[in-house]
């Protein structure tokens, strides 16, 4: 009996992951815990790994597969077992598929389905429904038993449907038109089971087509979910970061010791966290039946992968790190987002987010809500800029460092004097560094 | 063969049966001279008359009331109610003389009185203008209740309303007058009242529908069409008697119903089709039943946005037929 390889459930609310690459090939040998396959989900793309030795004997899904959590997707054993291994796979396969009919086909079995099985001897539990969530339908049913659909009949329609056209006798019978005549034609209604993105998009041409990928398509989707969702407002203030270098500066060695690269972002990290929890508003999500305060704090950082994306991991409990356990986490998930190694609940469950724009150069932004957030913070490029100093009542030109932070937040939730509160906290705390 | 607007269809039956039959005769708010606000009767009454053709006083009551008695004494009237909203005055005179005069005179006097009266929305009229009266007066044992859906039909049944002995209520759907065209044949023919029409034969889903929203209907199952949707289509044509062979049998080939009504939802036409699918149909059901109707406001709101919003229009129903087509 050899190894199957089952299609992990890649987090939470993942119910499928797509087989990116197989690699490995029927026949090679395979080491226990070796990668066997790359899945992708719509959050990441992660390696799943052998659960056995011997060699590849089969492979049940494609390149390219869409493949429900739990599914038998390639079988490993010894290379003789060949032979016989089918006997092995039909058995998970087909308690697979009647467990899933038991969750949808059978609780729900239409009057004409039940008929049709009692006339023909048919399970209908058997059967692969084609239906909503997986019923069996009267086709299905009347395709198994191989009975021939209805043929359509050659009738013709006595009336065409006709453009409309201008009220042809605008003399007569005036009194009420069609509206479509005043108004012009209504707006298209959207299916109400399924939220349409955008409703007008421009005709595209072009010499190349770039294939969306996962991640494309479901930053697509969120960003104009997040425009369409939330009224965003974007606030900005100018920070001094002359404590903060200094104390970098200071500190940098002994984070090195301990094994840590410690680079601004812990420190923004650090006063947003303090921020929040002087003001809980915006640590939250608007819903219809209220603003839903979010107790844990955790910080979402968005990470670009290049031109292939960005990803936001999420640092989880980020108010119980000081700012050393801040450093280790933003180093860690930074590094292995960009290796592409982060596990999907780890990209789930942010509460607040923030961007670093400023490491390519950008001053200062107007970021999209990661939603169901609230806000997001823009930080901007560290930059020496000339600036006006008051000591002593005398006022003097310095040389500092200075940032632009930008808050882009939920005008539902938060008004503009509120959010500027909360930045002007982080401002504060950045600051007054000690 | 020509292509007409639907109340030429009205007109052109109206022109016939008087021409045919000196006992047909129309009464009517501003029918005569005028030749009615919709131009229904225009150039009947140069044609036929000031006896044949006879401006009412603004008194549905006593429009259909005149219309009985005359009905009772051997004439052939048609009586038009300007607007299926000013019907209610005459709901007595309808139902409990109209409707159960043979019954209650043991077949001694048939009510043969035709009464024509435009119905439905989407032409701003407002609360007054655009009401769907039909599930009421359809729930009447003894009155045939006709709505036609195009210019073909708009001919060919009122010319049966007008030689059937019972009382007819003709419903025309008024935002289709000159929007909906077709073939109208000169001279003489009859559709037979009592018989649904399949006007686009399917197999996927079966389609229920009447005047205005059949129009709607036909354009929703073009456009389905297009995502492989294959709708069978028919148009009631009657609703009091339903043709319920025709509605049967497609619902026992296609398993899955929809019946799309421009009136209240609750309590509507489409509640009876829905009765009788599961009554009659059942064993051959594969969905549940669906119904595209308007919403259970007080009347159709003149608002335009909100007008919109109350009518059922081909998006909503493509969608409703997606919907029903995927289950």
């Amino acid at each position: 009996m050899g190894t199957q390889v089952i299609m992990p459930q890649l987090g939470e609310s993942v119910v499928e992951g797509k087989i990116s690459r197989w690699l490995k090939q029927i026949g090679e040998p395979v080491k226990l815990y070796e990668p066997i396959l790359e899945v992708e989900t719509d959050k990441v793309t992660t390696e799943v790994t052998a659960a056995g030795e011997g060699t590849l004997l089969k492979l049940y899904a494609n390149e390219g597969d869409v493949v429900k959590a739990g599914t038998l997707i390639a079988l490993i054993g010894a290379p003789n077992e060949a032979n016989n291994e089918q006997a092995h796979v039909t058995q998970p396969e087909i308690a697979a598929s009647s467990a899933e009919k038991h969750n949808g086909s059978s609780a729900r079995v239409s009057p004409v389905v039940a008929r049709i099985a009692a006339e023909h001897n048919v399970d209908v539990s058997l059967l692969h429904g084609t239906g909503e969530g997986g019923r069996v339908t009267k086709k299905d049913i009347l395709a198994y038993i191989g009975s021939p659909r209805p043929q359509k009949e050659g009738a013709a329609m006595k009336v065409e449907p006709e453009k409309l056209e201008a009220w042809e006798q605008p003399g007569l019978g005036e009194l009420f038109r069609p509206t479509e005549e005043l108004f012009g034609k209504a707006a298209p209604t959207p299916a109400s089971s399924t939220p349409i993105a955008p409703v007008t998009t421009p005709a595209v041409t072009s010499d190349a087509v770039v294939p969306l990928n996962n991640m494309r398509k479901a930053i697509a989707d969120h960003m104009v979910l997040s425009k369409r969702t939330s009224p965003h407002v974007t606030t900005v203030f100018e920070v001094d970061l002359s404590k903060v270098a200094a104390h970098r500066a200071a500190n940098k060695a002994v984070f090195e010791r301990d094994g840590a690269n410690l680079t601004f972002t812990p420190y923004f990290a650090m006063a947003t966290i303090a921020a929040l929890k002087q003001y809980p508003l915006v640590n939250s999500s608007w819903s219809e039946a209220g603003i839903a305060l979010h107790r844990a704090v955790n910080l979402g950082i968005a990470v670009s992968l290049g031109e292939e994306g960005l990803i936001v991991p999420v640092i989880k409990n980020a108010d119980s790190l000081n700012l050393l356990g801040l450093a280790r986490a933003v180093n860690d998930l930074a590094d292995r987002a960009r290796r592409q190694q982060l596990k999907p609940d780890e990209v789930q469950g942010g509460t607040f987010t923030m961007t670093n724009h400023g490491t390519s150069g950008s001053l200062f932004a107007t970021p999209i809500i990661n939603q169901p957030q609230c806000g997001i913070l823009g930080v901007g490029l560290i930059q020496k800029r000339v600036v006006v100093v008051t000591q002593n009542e005398v006022d003097a030109i310095a040389i500092r460092p200075m940032v632009y932070l930008g808050l882009t937040f939920d005008h539902r939730i938060l008004d503009g004097n509120s959010a500027d509160n909360f930045v002007a906290t982080i401002k504060q705390r950045l600051e007054t560094w000690t | 063969m020509t292509d007409k607007t639907l109340i030429e269809g009205v007109r052109e039956a109206l022109d016939e049966e008087l021409a045919r039959d000196d006992s047909v005769f129309i009464t009517g708010e501003d029918v005569g001279p005028r030749g009615g606000v919709f131009r229904a009767t225009l150039g009947l009454f140069d044609k036929y008359g000031p006896t044949r053709v006879i401006d009412a006083p603004l008194a549905e009551l006593s429009i259909v009331a005149v219309g009985i008695g005359a009905a009772m004494n051997g004439l052939r009237p048609i009586c038009e109610v300007q607007f299926a909203d000013f019907i209610q005055p005459a709901y007595n005179q309808i139902v409990n003389e109209a409707a159960r005069m043979y019954y209650r005179t043991g077949g001694t006097f048939a009510v043969p009185l035709v009464i024509r009266t435009p119905y439905g929305g989407g032409i701003g009229g407002g609360l007054y203008h655009s009401q769907s009266i039909e599930a009421t007066y359809a729930h009447v044992p003894g009155l045939k209740v006709v709505i036609p859906s195009n210019p073909y039909d708009a001919k060919g049944l009122l010319k049966s309303a007008v030689r059937d002995n019972n009382p007819v209520l003709f419903l025309e759907p008024k935002k289709g007058y000159r929007l909906i065209k077709g073939d109208v044949p000169d001279g003489e023919y009859t559709v037979p009242i009592g018989q649904a029409q399949i006007t686009r034969p399917g197999s996927d889903i079966s389609v229920y529908a009447y005047g205005m929203m059949h129009y709607y209907c036909q354009q929703a199952a073009e456009e389905v069409a297009q995502d492989g949707v294959d709708v069978e289509l028919i148009d009631l044509r009657t609703l009091n008697p339903l043709d319920k062979d025709t509605v049967l049998n497609s619902f026992k080939k296609t398993g899955k119903a929809l019946i799309v009504y421009e009136d209240n939802r609750f309590l509507g036409y489409g509640a009876e089709i829905a009765a009788l699918l599961a009554e009659e149909g059942f064993n051959s059901m594969d969905a549940p039943i669906m119904r595209v109707a308007g919403p259970d406001v007080p009347g159709v709101p003149y608002s335009h946005p909100l007008q919109d919003w109350f009518m059922p229009n081909p998006q909503k129903i493509a969608n409703a037929m997606r919907k029903l087509a995927r289950y």
